[in-house]
């Protein structure tokens, strides 16, 4: 079961997120002639030395381990661009929504594998880090708001990796809250003996985390 | 139960048709990536996804057939090894979505067995892991035995049962079923409306459709 998540503890272990994070299309500059590859996942190249060309993460990543490319780092990865996104991720309770899905992980492979090709990288390094720790923060003070009455959970613009962090953690924590919540569900004597009938939440509850329009994450939670 | 749920979620979300022009333009692997994603985050066993792991079984043979005759030629060894790295790619989601699947099998079988509905959603291959004569002879039917055998048999008679607690258990009450109670965390794809909270509608604000895909799917 190598690289197979614990589906008990969080559904998507880093090392699968990484995986689904590896798709993602970036710009490369190739250093050699080959001939287009038809992939099960998709048709690339063909790839000619200096034209830029796209291919996803892993292939540009399989290809810059061998010498044979250079990876163009994507647009959101340049100082002033991290920089005005760290601003505002200050500025705001909001999360901003300038980064992609991804970021956390396709930076990570990037610095891992493709560092000379990042301009300022220490500082670009730096930049994502504290990003990612203004981000969080972000979350955490949003997950204080929760209560037993909570039926909605509207994070915008959540990233993969931070999505995946707080998911086991809100959804255990909404279903105690409900559970504690809800005096239906926990047999008591004294209204045993009402025997009046409960009335019977049937409505669905529905708790919505969104990111950006196109990528959004919602929790459902069914009543009976 | 699980069916009350199922229609209230039908009923609020329903697919739209550009949703359907977008899958066809969509490659296999990414739609097993969706089916994957789907399978590990719901709490039940969805429809197995029969037309799509066909073929992706079979683009998965026909590069390996590819792969393989080019390995004696002196075929490039740079691209070879690129075809052999999308090949591993691929075989690991299909690996994992086939495991997700037997894990949940196994964890509920027998509710899955006694459930028309979630039976039928099983392949012929898993319906044969659970019940069939192949290879893994007759799964539940093992388990019961072994568990009669050696536990039941020897408990009084009111507690002999696999499916009940006791003779006064009206339902089976000793069958694990899948908590469908619960959040699950979703990705919306589009913008969506009027998705229903506890105390009606949402007003005009817009929630992007979601995901939810996989009831939709899973549950016609």
């Amino acid at each position: 079961m190598a690289g197979q998540s614990d589906s008990e503890l969080s559904l998507f272990s880093a090392e699968e997120l990484e995986f689904t994070a590896e798709d993602e299309i970036v710009e490369i500059v190739p250093n050699l002639k080959m001939p287009p590859l038809n992939l099960i996942s998709g048709d690339f190249g063909p790839f000619t030395p200096q034209i830029v060309t796209k291919v996803p993460l892993w292939l540009a990543v399989a290809l810059k381990k061998r010498g044979k490319c250079s990876i163009c780092p994507p647009q959101w990865m340049s100082l002033e661009k991290l920089t005005q996104v760290l601003e505002a991720e200050r500025d705001s309770q909001e999360m901003s929504e300038q980064l992609p899905f991804h970021y956390v992980e396709i930076s990570r492979l990037l610095f891992e594998h493709a560092r000379d090709n990042i301009p300022d990288v220490y500082m670009v390094r730096s930049l994502i880090e504290d990003i990612r720790d203004v981000r969080f923060h972000k979350v955490e003070t949003d997950l204080e708001a929760f209560s037993g009455r909570t039926i909605a959970v509207k994070i915008k613009n959540l990233s993969a990796m931070e999505v995946n962090i707080v998911r086991p953690f809100i959804g255990r924590a909404l279903q105690a809250f409900y559970k504690h919540d809800s005096p239906d569900l926990i047999p008591d004597p004294e209204r045993v003996s009402d025997s009046r009938p409960q009335v019977v939440n049937n409505a669905p509850r529905v708790c919505l985390s969104i990111y950006k329009p196109g990528f959004i994450f919602c929790a459902t939670k069914n009543i009976f | 139960m699980a069916s009350k749920s199922n229609a209230v979620e039908e009923e609020e979300l329903t697919l739209p048709t550009d949703e359907y022009e977008a899958l066809i333009s969509t490659t296999d692997v990414e739609l097993l990536k969706r089916a994957w994603r789907n399978e590990k985050s719901a709490p039940e066993i969805l429809r197995f996804e029969s037309d799509l792991i066909n073929r992706v079984t079979e683009q998965i043979q026909l590069m390996e057939e590819t792969v393989e005759e080019n390995s004696t030629d002196d075929a490039d060894p740079l691209s070879l090894s690129l075809y052999q790295m999308d090949l591993d790619r691929t075989l690991f989601l299909l690996r994992s979505y086939l495991r997700v699947r037997i894990q949940k099998i196994e964890k509920y079988m027998f509710h899955i067995r006694k459930t028309e509905e979630l039976w039928s959603r099983l392949s012929k291959e898993e319906k044969k892991f659970t019940r069939g004569k192949g290879y893994l002879l007759q799964c539940t039917d093992d388990l019961k035995k072994h568990v009669e055998e050696n536990v039941l048999s020897r408990l009084p008679e009111n507690y002999q049962s696999v499916l009940k607690q006791s003779v006064i258990s009206e339902e089976d009450d000793m069958v694990p079923e899948p908590q469908l109670d619960t959040f699950v965390l979703c990705r919306s794809k589009e913008y969506l409306t009027g998705i229903q909270l506890e105390d009606g509608p949402v007003d005009d604000r817009q929630f992007p459709y979601s995901c939810i895909n996989l009831f939709l799917s899973s549950q016609k």
